[in-house]
């Protein structure tokens, strides 16, 4: 099992649902998160005074999926997120030792 | 030459005619009796009784008014200005001075404002309000009852402390804030209000020594209120962080809420200072509204050229300035004056704001000083300038008002109130933070500060929206 992060701009994240339900992904997380990489942040006013924001919101998506799904969620992620310029995002793939189903006791591939 | 007999005709026809009127008149309406002086005494009566309802009902509505920018006007405005963790803080400081104040003004404040003193404070004869009832009290108000002048004056005494909150946000203790802020409404508010404003004062514009043109308070509120507030902030010092980190305003949009009241509100503020519902207070009214509406633009403009982008935060600041510089203005000048007024308290407290305070590094948090101290002054000296008998002729009637009406030496008299102001404002604030300082303390501890006024000082938090 693959646990899938996706930080991205908030704007993509309807785009990125809906293309991720289509790949067949049932379950996800979404949570607002704010952050930046190479993309610098913007500008503010405040009393005359020019101030750096650089914590820019963005959302970022969680989900864990069997092994044989992940490149067809990568490609459905960037089909639908990427725009080509600086701050579309990143996509975290990391090992999952264990996913339990709270219900019932499910455990493995089963329980996702 | 007629015989006696001709003549003795004659005195039927001149009797009868009369006669014929006298028994005409008998024989018509009543209406045609003479009226009687009970009559036109009671008809006098109930005319005054009419303008004394109509002033009495636009002076309670105006006394409202005027409570309405305290709270929730300068409470939103100001808490939406801070950073999250100190709103409550920030809102509970205005809200401890409506009802301190209250308080204070029905037992002391009144009288020594308002009471027969000497030309520097009032006495005690209304300690505890006594004699204040529901007839008028002819030095003031003529048309209504003592009691509504009372509390509408009332209303001033709480917003000027509450507006030097400004300066000290974020970092004053609760306690001492209260005991600050009480002391100073009854220490340097009260005289001040009583020089400008009370029977015999130093700065009043019928008999005093400097008679001096403040219609509804730009040195009695707003330069007091603003220079005081310069002093406390340079005391304490400024915030942690500060100017480093930025501590742009959590809520722009209670800000935005709080600036519309506060600009409605002002309608009580300057037009109730007519003290009737008179011409004079529809001048006030217009100016008032002319005058922030061109501070607003002006602002604004200055800021776009300026710093490249019209702010919301300009916007409000701007038409708060313009307010503020009219209040002193607002039954004295004509309506293009207003706008005049407006729009160089706009342009001029705008660099106040943003190019004096940063060079000179004062932490002036919410521009309690650049709003309401700079423009309380440049509105009290324009005032002189603009201040004509054509709208009010309060030195007598044709008699010149202000520079306009060719009274130039108006401008000195302005400027002996601007510095009365300046000065008790400096001292009186000076004493007391030294006095509460040393007793209570005043600032939050570092760790406070960080944790924020709402916790520390309340132990409350202003949003919980997860709950």
């Amino acid at each position: 099992m693959l646990k899938i992060e996706a930080v991205l701009q908030p704007s993509k994240l309807d785009a990125v649902k809906d293309a991720l339900l289509e790949a067949g992904i049932e379950g996800m997380t979404i949570l607002e998160a704010r952050g930046h990489g190479r993309q610098k942040g913007h500008t503010e006013f405040y009393r005359g005074r020019e101030y750096t924001v650089d914590l820019l919101p963005k959302v970022k998506i969680e989900m864990v999926i069997p092994d044989d799904m992940r490149e067809k969620v990568e490609q459905a992620i960037m089909g639908s997120a990427r725009t080509g310029r600086i701050g579309d995002g990143k996509i975290f793939v990391s090992r999952v030792e264990e996913a339990i189903r709270i219900r019932n006791d499910e455990r493995g591939e089963t329980a996702l | 030459m007629m015989c006696t007999r001709s003549k003795l005709l004659f005195l039927p026809v001149f009797l009868g005619f009369p006669a014929l009127a006298l028994g005409l008149t008998a024989a018509a309406p009543a209406a045609q009796a003479p009226v009687t002086q009970a009559q036109i005494s009671a008809l006098q009566q109930a005319v005054q009784n009419a303008q004394s309802a109509g002033d009495n009902a636009w002076m309670l509505v105006s006394a409202a008014l005027v409570l309405l920018m305290t709270g929730p006007g300068l409470a939103l405005f100001y808490g939406g200005l801070v950073r999250k963790k100190n709103i409550l803080g920030t809102m509970m400081q205005s809200f401890a001075m409506m009802g301190l104040v209250t308080v204070l003004w029905a037992v002391a404040g009144y009288s020594l404002a308002f009471g027969h003193g000497n030309p520097f404070v009032g006495g005690f004869e209304h300690l505890f309000l006594h004699g204040v009832g529901l007839t008028p009290n002819t030095d003031y108000a003529p048309t209504i009852p003592e009691q509504t002048y009372m509390i509408y004056q009332l209303m001033f005494a709480i917003i000027t402390p509450a507006l030097i909150t400004g300066a000290f946000a974020e970092r004053m203790k609760f306690s001492a804030m209260a005991v600050l802020l009480s002391l100073w409404s009854l220490l340097v508010y009260c005289p001040m209000a009583h020089m400008v404003w009370g029977v015999g004062g130093l700065l009043n514009a019928t008999g005093g020594r400097f008679p001096s043109l403040d219609f509804a308070g730009g040195t009695v509120v707003h330069v007091t209120s603003g220079v005081s507030a310069l002093v406390t902030c340079i005391y304490l010092g400024k915030r942690i962080g500060y100017p480093q980190t930025a501590m742009p305003p959590h809520s722009m949009v209670l800000s935005f809420i709080g600036a519309c009241l506060l600009w409605v509100g002002w309608f009580g503020f300057n037009a109730g200072s007519a003290l009737a519902s008179s011409p004079l207070a529809t001048s006030a009214f217009v100016n008032t509204h002319f005058a922030a509406a061109a501070a607003a633009i002006g602002w604004v403009v200055a800021e776009w050229i300026h710093n490249g982008k019209p702010t919301a935060l300009g916007a409000i600041s701007g038409c708060v300035a313009g307010l503020v510089a009219i209040t002193p203005a607002s039954g004295f000048v004509q309506p293009f004056a207003a706008l005049l007024i407006g729009l160089i308290a706009g342009v001029v407290c705008s660099f106040m704001v943003f190019a004096v305070k940063s060079r000179l590094g004062y932490d002036d948090s919410l521009d309690a000083f650049g709003v309401h101290g700079a423009g309380g002054t440049i509105g009290a000296l324009l005032t002189g300038f603009f201040a004509t008998r054509a709208i009010n002729a309060i030195f007598g009637k044709d008699v010149p008002t202000g520079a306009i009406d060719g009274h130039w030496t108006q401008l000195l008299n302005q400027s002996a109130g601007i510095a009365v102001a300046w000065g008790i404002s400096i001292v009186g604030t000076l004493v007391l933070l030294f006095v509460v300082d040393k007793i209570i303390g005043l600032r939050v501890s570092p760790e406070q500060e960080s944790a924020g006024l709402d916790l520390s000082q309340h132990g409350e938090e202003g949003y919980d929206l997860n709950s």
